[in-house]
């Protein structure tokens, strides 16, 4: 399993990960972004995908 | 084969190119050469968090390295000074010739200037960390600041500035800042807003003269007026790296010349096979929009276009075909100023009108741009999601 933190300081929710890994990110009724903490091995590369495009760099795995 | 691939250029691009080659499985040799001294890091923070935090700290911007990637060989303060494309070499700062299969020019963009070779300690510029670590010595409350340009990077600055306690003043000759991305409308409305946050904007105006005598005091624009001030910031735009490519039958007058693969065109005619442009430094045509090529300088260009050259380079090595054949990435920006947060996907500078399509001037809205009746980008305040929704429909 792969564990996710999205520093909610940082995250300015412009939703760009939403694209890359939607089944991980979305953007709510009210724009702001809401993930799931954990998901499986397969969504790996999604998941760096959508590191990589955070204009914040707010989002990290926890090892 | 042993030779590999050779990335110049140690930021982002070169980061992103060397993860993307080991995800599409090419497991040979990968050396990186960059000029700065540090690792690859996140540029955007250094006009705004990096800029106001109260003691500077590198890992705030470092990009974190991962695992597979961990076998890429690093050269960092060993940029290269020239190449020679036939004989597949490049030579480094120290002398150093390296050989390649494969070469990767990523090296960017600096900080155009202004022309004046008086108070060098007063004058400023923000593209690198050691930039935002001098400029970050200067900003306390009451600090006087002149900045050149009323591009994105001079009006973060600016917010960044005042914020700090700050007296800025903006002086550029456009009618409006970030007019060329926002359109006469919505630049019109970000100016009103940045004013009513302090910032003092001279448009249709340039320096003329730096006034002092130890250290700045002033300067003196052309309307004829004068602004006190201790620091001046030169944020007038980029020029590409790209001399240290000359003699190589390239296009580098306005960066690298690519083309739609991003192997770089020969000024012959034809293309390189084994030479790539990646990130902000290479000019290429982009079909989403039309057959110009052109230089991107927004911040997701080098992660999309290092993502899709490993991939044409590890399709090389090995019996599986590269997925896309055309590089057609749909630009986007962002920008953070005070409450204001600007959203952007496509190319809004490229339109002949703008419409507001959504919200209310005076709040959080959403205009939509076009050329020639063709939406070519939107751009909001706020309302992420309605500015992601046109996603599907300018990637069409």
């Amino acid at each position: 399993m792969i564990k996710i933190n999205v520093d909610m300081n940082k995250c300015q929710h412009y939703g760009q990960c939403v694209f890359e890994a939607p089944k991980i990110f979305k953007l709510n009724e009210d724009d702001k972004l809401e993930y799931v903490a954990t998901a499986d091995d397969s969504e790996l590369g999604n998941i760096e995908a959508a590191i990589d495009v955070c204009p914040m760099q707010a989002i990290f795995i926890v090892d | 084969m042993s030779e590999g691939v050779v990335v110049v250029g140690a930021s982002m691009g070169g980061l992103r190119l060397a993860e993307s080659l080991r995800r599409f499985g090419y497991a040979g040799s990968i050396k990186v050469f960059g000029n700065e001294g540090y690792a690859p890091y996140n540029r955007p923070p250094l006009s705004k968090d990096l800029l106001s935090a109260a003691e500077i700290d590198f890992a705030e911007v470092a990009f974190p390295q991962r695992s597979a990637t961990a076998d890429v060989e690093w050269h960092l303060s060993a940029g290269a000074v020239s190449a020679n494309l036939s004989n597949r070499q490049i030579t480094i700062s120290g002398g150093e010739q390296v050989s390649f299969e494969h070469l990767v020019i990523a090296t960017g963009l600096r900080s155009k200037r202004l022309g004046f070779n008086t108070f060098p300690a007063d004058r400023h510029a923000l593209r690198s960390f050691d930039d935002a670590k001098a400029l970050r010595s200067k900003l306390a409350v009451g600090s006087k600041l002149v900045i050149v340009g009323s591009g994105f990077i001079a009006c973060e600055v600016a917010a960044t500035a005042t914020k700090l306690g700050c007296e800025v003043h903006i002086v550029s000759p456009s009618k409006s800042p970030m007019d060329r991305a926002l359109g006469d409308q919505l630049s019109a409305i970000v100016k009103l807003r940045l004013e009513a946050q302090g910032i003092t904007f001279h448009m249709r105006s340039t320096l003329q003269e730096l006034i002092g005598s130890d250290r700045l005091e002033a300067v003196a624009l052309s309307d004829g007026s004068t602004i006190r001030c201790d620091t001046l910031v030169e944020a007038i735009g980029s020029e590409a790296n790209c001399e240290w490519l000359a003699g190589n039958d390239l296009e580098i007058s306005d960066g690298l010349l690519c083309d739609g693969s991003l192997r770089a065109v020969k000024a012959s005619g034809g293309t390189w096979s084994n030479v790539f442009g990646v990130g902000d430094v290479a000019r290429f045509p982009n079909p989403l929009f039309d057959a110009t090529a052109r230089r991107i300088e927004h911040w997701n260009i080098p992660t999309e276009s290092a993502k899709f050259v490993g991939q044409q380079i590890a399709a090389s090595y090995s019996s599986i075909e590269a997925t896309a054949e055309v590089f057609r990435p749909l630009p986007s920006f962002w920008s953070d100023q005070f409450d204001m947060h600007l959203f952007g996907l496509g190319m809004s500078y490229l339109a002949d009108s703008s419409k507001l399509v959504h919200g209310d001037i005076s709040g959080d809205c959403v205009f939509e741009f076009t050329r020639e009746g063709v939406l070519v980008g939107v751009v909001g305040i706020g309302h992420r999601s309605v500015v992601q929704n046109y996603r599907s429909v300018l990637e069409r």
